[in-house]
């Protein structure tokens, strides 16, 4: 399986995915824990992929989005943002409307 | 390599002429800034696309000689 079907199958198979730098309980990376922990205080189970026990996912999942930067979430296979945006949407109670519409929350 | 705000400023001027710019040096260490740029291009476009924009201005430099800028983008 070459990387892009690896991380197709990883955003498939979990509604709510997040790319980042450590785990939900020890991010590694002040922009990882902000989305991990916004993610967390909205109660939604979700999949942390630490992207630093992978060289080939954390290259790859830069190409796969064309973004640049860790962390990057996905919801229902469709890249929602990186940091800078979710935290925008979540203060704007717009991340919160999108889960409600993907049947997250 | 770290980049100063000017540097920045004029990567992103050059991809985005119409760009009103505004960087902070968060910790004072050249590496960790923050950046409100709004341009017409923003308009009518999706906050994904604002941002990659801004990234592609930044030529690879993200992530790279540009450890952290934290974007906030807007219409005009």
């Amino acid at each position: 399986m070459n990387i892009n079907e690896k991380l197709k199958e990883i955003i498939t198979n979990n509604d709510v995915c997040l790319f980042m730098k450590g785990v939900p309980a020890a991010p590694q990376c002040g922009f990882s824990m902000a989305v991990s922990n916004i993610l967390k205080h909205l109660n939604i189970n979700f999949k942390g992929i630490n992207v630093l026990e992978d060289e080939n996912i954390r290259n790859g999942i830069k190409e796969y989005s064309d973004w640049p930067t860790i962390p990057q979430l996905y919801v229902k296979g469709e890249f929602v943002g990186g940091c800078d945006i979710i935290k925008e949407m979540f203060e704007k109670g717009e991340l919160k409307t999108l889960l409600e519409d993907k049947k997250i929350i | 390599m770290a980049l100063s705000i000017e540097e920045i400023k004029k990567l992103i001027t050059s991809s985005i002429p119409d760009a009103s710019i505004e960087i902070k040096d968060l910790v004072g260490d050249s590496n960790h800034y923050s950046a409100k740029i709004s341009s017409k291009i923003f308009n009518g476009i999706s906050k994904i696309d604002q941002h990659k924009l801004v990234y592609k201005s930044l030529k690879g430099k993200m992530g790279n000689e540009l450890h952290a800028l934290s974007i906030t983008t807007e219409g005009k």
